[in-house]
């Protein structure tokens, strides 16, 4: 076990807690920025693509992690403003405003526009808030097919190329820098997201999390800190949903659909509520799992003669993959690997209620 | 002119009247305690004086504020904080992240700030440290800055709570109940803690217990409630001689009276399982 012997108020404060951990994310970066010269070697940027689309969908976990993680606020809609970030893009940029100001203010609106479509549902708790932000996720594809004037509704609408300085970037002819713009925008979500969990905001989201009742006797005022964090996590998803468009190409009233919303969430579960690696970790999962489906369906019916084309079979492994998940680790896999972590370091003194976890999200206000 | 004001308050739950007509005031500096037997109001009084509830009627006002003009978020801003009878603190964080929100109340940055974490958050965080790493110093919580709420002993998360009110910087600091189900020793440390509290500190307490040698060793004038109304005001040792007091506690003397209050106590266990069976 590591012990950090802390000499200023800069090891609590600072993002790394040693040198070795310091260590390991700088490998990380440094695997994620080489990674493409694999594919240029490879000659087949298919998998590539893969890795950006978990990147753009790692944006989005990020968001929903802040809001349900973070703040203990429930949102099964989060596809909805996802879609709210890429008409946004869309239409900025068809009107001439340049990518690097279109692309952010996208968030932003979408962001301002989300929080202001929930602020009338803010005030609800766990299970009653998931359901009026499901019912957000229902009418998404409605809204766009009404206001197919703009959005293109049923017909869809192509999604213009991103241009940097006059430099065009289009996922198919340059994959490769389109990997880089995701790669840019994710370490900045991240960034600013470790920045939050430093600083009083980041706190109050804990504390109306765990504690509605103290949080406002500390002082916290508790729709403000809500319609905050519903904001911070709506513009991620507003990001991510710029992106999502710029990926496809083409967007119609079905791209972000209800499914998406929820697989958005599952992720998160899956992954691990409350830490940025359960959103990467969730979004990795989410993006692997359809892949791994259609490869193993392939090797099945070319190695072995098996057809298997069973309609909702990726739903339906997708599914018992979270309900086992729910059942045996509710902390996820980040979680899981916390716990294999502490039990080496501690060993042979792991106790197996070292992280009894309380229901905090859904719980009911209470005073006394 | 003191410094907490509380006239004529009351409050009512349906047909109950959990505080009945109750004026008390609070000197600058003094430790006041509150007592009284179970559901004689004296919590609903704290939750008075932090606006989750708002009396019927009445007045209650703060250093020459107005505390029922102001929503229960704005309350510690004016330099009042409370710990709660059951602990509600932030189970999910550590020590140091709870003492931390209870420096809410001197946040100076934004929301821009902080994302960006510009050199000037960088400053009102090592503030916000600095000022925590005193309290802990103080309640001598060092062992435990770092463990998570969710994993500690009742006796801790009783002294963490004490600390994250501590951490606001307050001018009255309200207690409910702080010796509720703490060891003998345990008690004896947070009766040395108030008396620093208040001495060193200066902080003007406002305390409900029902530890009367905690009281007694602590407080410098004591109220005794019972079912929402005054019965005494004056110091421990007065309080506890006063014959109201005493018939609150222990009823009064007499076969035939004490006969009728046990009789009343069974009526209301069999309306009570009534209620149940309903």
């Amino acid at each position: 076990m590591r012990f950090v012997f802390k000499t200023s108020y800069d090891a609590d404060i600072r993002w790394f807690k040693h040198g070795p951990q310091m260590f390991w994310y700088g490998l990380l970066l440094v695997f994620m920025l080489a990674l493409p010269l694999y594919f240029v070697w490879d000659g087949n940027p298919y998998l590539l693509g893969e890795f950006t689309g978990v990147l753009i969908f790692s944006i989005a976990t990020m968001g929903l992690m802040l809001l349900t993680g973070q703040t203990g606020l429930a949102s099964l809609g989060h596809a909805c403003f996802m879609a709210m970030g890429c008409y946004a893009n869309i239409k900025l940029l068809e009107s001439g405003v340049p990518w690097l100001i279109s692309f952010p203010l996208a968030g932003l609106l979408a962001g301002f526009f989300g929080t202001l479509i929930v602020s009338p549902v803010l005030r609800l708790h766990g299970v009653y808030l998931a359901l009026a932000t499901l019912a957000m996720a229902i009418i998404t594809g409605d809204v766009i097919d009404l206001t197919e004037r703009w959005t293109g509704g049923v017909a869809g609408i192509a999604v213009p190329d991103i241009s940097i300085f006059g430099y065009q970037i289009n996922k198919y002819a340059n994959p490769y820098a389109f990997y880089y713009v995701v790669l840019a925008v994710v370490i900045i979500v991240v960034a600013f997201y470790r920045n939050l969990l430093r600083t009083p905001l980041g706190r109050s989201f804990a504390a109306v999390r765990d504690s509605e009742v103290s949080a406002q006797a500390m002082g916290i005022n508790l729709a403000k800190t809500k319609a905050t964090s519903f904001f911070l996590s709506c513009t991620a998803a507003g990001l991510a949903g710029a992106l999502f468009g710029h990926s496809a190409g083409y967007v119609t009233n079905e791209t972000f659909d209800i499914v998406m919303s929820i697989t958005l969430f599952l992720a998160i579960v899956v992954g691990g509520l409350g830490f940025i690696h359960g959103a990467f970790l969730g979004a990795i999962i989410s993006g692997l799992i359809p892949v791994l489906i259609a490869n193993g369906r392939t090797m099945l019916s070319t190695s072995f003669d098996i057809n298997l084309n069973i309609p909702g079979l990726e739903s339906a492994i997708f599914a018992s993959i979270v309900i086992a998940f729910i059942l045996f680790e509710p902390m996820g896999i980040y979680g899981r690997w916390l716990k294999i972590r502490t039990y080496f370091e501690l060993f042979p003194f792991y106790r197996k209620d070292m992280f009894k976890r309380q229901k905090s999200y859904l719980k009911t206000e209470r005073v006394q | 002119m003191s410094l907490l004001q509380i006239t004529n308050a009351t409050q009512r739950f349906g047909g109950v009247v959990a505080v009945n007509n109750v004026t008390l005031h609070v000197e600058p500096g003094e430790v006041f305690a509150l007592v009284g037997p179970n559901g004689a109001g004296k919590s609903t009084v704290f939750n008075l004086i932090s606006r989750f509830y708002t009396p019927a009627e009445g007045s209650i006002t703060f250093d020459g504020h107005d505390l029922l003009a102001l929503t229960s978020d704005r309350i510690p801003s004016l330099g009042i904080a409370r710990t709660f009878q059951n602990i509600e603190l932030f189970e999910q964080a550590t020590v140091l992240q709870n003492l931390l929100v209870g420096r809410t109340r001197h946040r100076r940055t934004n929301i821009l700030s902080e994302i960006f974490f510009t050199p000037n958050a960088r400053r009102e965080e090592v503030k916000h440290r600095e000022a925590v790493e005193q309290v802990i110093d103080f309640l001598d919580l060092q062992a435990y800055r770092d463990k998570m709420i969710a994993g500690l002993p009742y006796g801790v998360r009783k002294v963490v709570e004490l600390g994250r009110a501590l951490a606001t910087e307050p001018k009255l600091l309200l207690l409910d109940e702080p010796a509720s189900g703490l060891s003998v020793e345990e008690t004896q440390d947070m009766a040395f803690w108030i008396e620093d509290i208040q001495k060193q500190m200066g902080i003007t307490v406002l305390m409900v217990e029902h530890d009367m040698g905690l009281v007694s060793a602590v407080a410098n004038r004591v109220m005794a409630l019972a079912e929402g109304a005054e019965l005494a005001t004056g110091t421990p040792s007065q309080v506890q001689s006063h014959p109201a007091v005493i018939e609150a506690y222990l009823g009064t003397s007499g076969i035939q009276k004490g006969g009728q209050n046990a009789g009343e106590k069974t009526t209301k266990k069999a309306a009570n399982k009534g209620g149940k069976a309903a």
